[in-house]
């Protein structure tokens, strides 16, 4: 297990967890690009974009693309965060050139105006397919409530009305001003020829002319809010609650981790226990969520509607039971041994990796191996848990409910 | 390129299969237990998930809490579920505690306790997850489509029903354990780091004394009606779409399956180039083939908005049907070039290796290693395909539709 990392003079990096004995390969270009960098007018471009990049290029058409990595039987897709957009596939190693060759080529997209229609339906029947499905849009209504005017409020998918309105030329100018060199990585993970992953981005990216994108990092300022919202065709009631967490740059993140493991988990957990385990509820968990800046806990509760307001209150009596009282040492030595075999587990396939080191290279511009995130866990004390829960108290929080119920007592 | 896979048959009929692979860090154990959903009788729709939800409540000498707290202190992720023909135990944790918790699952498939006072509990669990289903509107259409697709019992939900499930007592419970938990019809496979002597003599040590026992197999019923529609008022008509095909024990299941990964597939695959790619009609559209011991099917499904489902549906069957005129070298290439990467890949996770070798086990009474399987797709090829797709055209649709309005099945191909 090797990492390596070379900047092409354009500014685009090459990173890399090179390990001969894997039996494939992952390679992806880590763009920074995402939600948080959009405005009104163009909310969603980014998510938009990221489908528009399969659709061809100057030298390949949209059927081109799909067929080329059909041919090297490539497992490739796509994602867009709040933060990122990440185009990966995972090949057989030898393979690795033209893998690199055929995902460089297409973030070069052409971008054409009857692929940018056709597209736009195929987003909007994906906006419509979650409106359809729990929690029925409301992460992204809860994030709004809670971070009000701040970037990281906006919505990956946009709005139907925004992905309609959006102008193709107004998705260029996106283009061009945050797919800079200097804005983008190459990472790679598994078996890897390094020297080769070089060689190739220089051919294909070398020529790219960098723009100097930047982001704006502005503090986050939490909004304390509660709101229900009726959803006449659910069946279950949906709740979620956002507080604020340590962010991506805190070395507090891996505590915040396992006090969620420790309160929230979905198996084993003080919300398992009173609330699933009991049949009260489908699902109770609560999770942290690092972005650059700002860091989020959040809860999702899901159950009958006539239990709802009776487990929200349960959740405030165990999180404010916690702040008053803390953990025990059993639990966090239970939190750790889960988390540290879910890093062991989740590591084994170089595709699960390359996320994780593209990762950590956007987010801290840092390398952490497999044993470097172990040992960090490993050395967490119940002080330091104790510590977060203070900094950031789980117990005052802004909380969506949506599904049948169309009023809701907040908790005392 | 794989390892050998070992197998053992114990006396009492339980086998064992195991594929050592000693390049990971991890174990993982899949139990299939012949205690499927098939088995209930009508009544008592869900008397398998109630009793896997019991089970995990306390067996040999802990009780619900001590289980969960020791498997999370030795780093297992596990899982269960209840599908036609068995409940299933599965778990992953690092090498050096296979051996402890598989001892974890011997208490729970021999030994559990199903106290009284966990019984309302367990069932709240059965009646929430059922309750969930109604607001997957995707799922719940596929669910609908192996109802109407397959002859009862074997197009079965295991979730059951409000009615049903509000009925079942403890007795129940524990009449489908003593009935269906048992070593005979058990396979457990495991795969990743381990010796498998030292497997073989602790899987005796945990399982040889446990007695055997005789269930008759479940009888066929008739089919139901082949074309249904369910109100919902969605954004979104959802769309299942079933026909015949092979089990994957048929001598031509790889051809039935080589026509299905023309279809569906990768993103240069027929369904997602016409429907998704040309036309914009979706997001999510793909077909599966769905095998049972004795039956297959080709399910199929897609989701778009209530005005253009119509156009989706069309479009959909055309596709299925066009297959019948045979598929082209270009696509036998992909498809080939994509088994073979995922096989090497499958490769990288003790998980799914020791899920498919289980499997594998049941259907055809051995495993396929991954050469072999590599071979068998090797050897296929665009006649061999298209002549059974020539005996074989898709047609005779099972049409299961899920919105605010019922859509026409194309006259003529169904």
């Amino acid at each position: 297990m090797e990492f390596r990392r070379h900047t092409l003079a354009n500014g685009l990096e090459i990173v890399a967890e090179c390990n001969d004995d894997a039996h494939s390969t992952g390679v992806g270009f880590f763009v920074q690009a995402g939600a948080r960098d959009e405005t009104d007018e163009i909310a969603g471009v980014s998510h938009f974009l990221e489908h528009m990049m399969f659709k061809g290029t100057p030298t390949r058409s949209a059927d081109d693309v799909n067929r080329e990595f059909d041919e090297m039987g490539a497992h490739y897709n796509a994602f867009t965060s709040e933060e990122h957009t990440v185009y990966y596939a995972a090949v057989l190693p030898e393979y690795q050139t033209a893998a690199v060759e055929l995902l460089g080529d297409i973030i070069r997209p052409s971008l054409r105006e009857e692929d940018f229609n056709t597209e736009k339906q195929v987003i909007v029947e994906e906006i419509r397919m979650y409106q359809d499905q729990p929690p029925f849009g409301a992460d992204d209504r809860v994030k709004e409530l809670y971070f009000g005017n701040h970037p990281l409020a906006r919505s990956v998918l946009g709005t139907v009305e925004s992905v309609t309105d959006l102008p193709v030329g107004a998705m260029r100018a996106y283009f061009e001003q945050r797919y800079s060199p200097d804005n983008i990585a190459l990472v790679g993970a598994g078996r890897i020829d390094f020297d080769a992953l070089v060689a190739t981005a220089d051919r294909i990216c070398g020529s790219w002319k960098p723009s100097a994108a930047a982001r704006e990092l502005p503090s986050a300022t939490p909004h304390v809010r509660f709101e229900c919202e009726r959803k006449e065709t659910a069946t279950q009631e949906y709740v979620l609650e956002l507080t604020a967490g340590p962010g991506a740059d805190d070395d507090d993140r891996y505590a915040a981790k396992l006090l969620a493991t420790i309160l929230g988990d979905d198996s084993g957990s003080r919300l398992y226990w009173a609330l699933v385990d009991t049949g009260l509820a489908e699902h109770a968990s609560l999770g942290h969520y690092d972005y650059q800046g700002a860091g989020i806990f959040m809860t999702y509760m899901s159950c009958a509607p006539e239990a709802a307001e009776e487990n929200v209150w349960q959740i405030a009596q165990i999180y404010t039971q916690a702040e008053r009282e803390g953990i025990t040492a059993e639990e966090l030595a239970q939190a750790k041994s889960k988390i540290n075999s879910r890093v062991v587990l989740g590591s084994e396939r170089p595709r699960a990796r390359l996320f994780s080191v593209g990762g950590n290279w956007l987010q801290r511009r840092e390398y952490r191996a497999v044993k470097d995130d172990l040992a960090a866990i490993d050395a967490v004390t119940v002080d330091e848990v104790l510590a977060v829960l203070a900094r950031y108290p789980l117990s005052r929080c802004t909380t969506l409910a949506i599904g049948p119920l169309d009023k809701m007592g907040a908790p005392a | 390129m794989t390892a050998p896979i070992q197998s053992h048959c114990y006396e009492n009929g339980l086998v064992l299969v195991a594929e050592p692979i000693l390049s990971l860090e991890s174990a993982a154990f899949t139990f299939l237990v012949p205690a499927g959903c098939a088995y209930e009788a009508p009544e008592k729709a869900g008397l398998g998930a109630l009793t896997c939800e019991l089970s995990l409540r306390g067996s040999g000498s802990r009780d619900g809490r001590q289980f969960v707290r020791d498997l999370e202190n030795l780093g297992v992720e596990r899982g269960e579920s209840v599908s036609i023909s068995h409940t299933s135990f599965s778990g992953a944790t690092l090498a050096k505690n296979l051996f402890a918790a598989l001892g974890i699952f011997a208490d729970l498939l021999r030994r559990p306790h199903f106290p009284a006072e966990q019984l309302e509990p367990s069932r709240a669990v059965a009646l929430q997850e059922l309750r969930a289903i109604e607001d997957e509107p995707g799922q719940k259409v596929m669910l609908e489509l192996r109802r109407h697709q397959y002859p009862d019992p074997w197009g079965r939900s295991s979730y059951g029903n409000f009615k049903t499930l509000e009925g079942l007592k403890l007795d129940d419970v524990r009449g489908h354990f003593q009935r269906h938990f048992r070593p005979n019809g058990t396979i457990v496979g495991v795969a990743g780091n381990f010796d498998w002597h030292q497997l073989k003599d602790r899987m005796g040590e945990l399982f040889g004394d446990w007695a055997p026992s005789d269930v008759a197999e479940p009888a066929t019923g008739a089919t139901p009606t082949r074309h249904e529609h369910l109100h919902h008022d969605s954004n979104q008509t959802q769309i299942g779409i079933g026909y015949k095909s092979l089990p994957y024990r048929h001598p031509d299941y790889f051809q039935a399956w080589g026509a299905v990964g023309v279809l569906s597939g990768g993103m240069s695959s027929r369904l997602f180039t016409e429907v998704r790619e040309k036309r914009g009609l979706c997001y999510s559209v793909y077909a599966t083939n769905h095998t049972l011991r004795d039956r297959g099917s080709v399910l199929c499904y897609a989701g778009t908005s209530a005005e253009r489902a119509q156009e989706t549906l069309d479009v959909t069957i055309g596709e299925l049907v066009r297959v019948a005129q045979g598929i082209e070298l270009g696509e036998l290439a992909r498809l080939k070039a994509r088994i073979k990467s995922g096989l090497i890949m499958q490769q990288e996770s003790s998980s799914a290796r020791s899920g498919a070798i289980a499997r594998d086990w049941y259907h055809l009474g051995r495993v396929r290693t991954l050469d072999e399987v590599g071979g068998i797709v090797d050897g296929l090829s665009c006649e061999s395909i298209n002549a059974y797709l020539a005996a074989n055209p898709p047609s005779n649709f099972t049409v299961v539709t899920l919105g605010p309005s019922p859509l026409e099945v194309p006259v003529g191909v169904s």
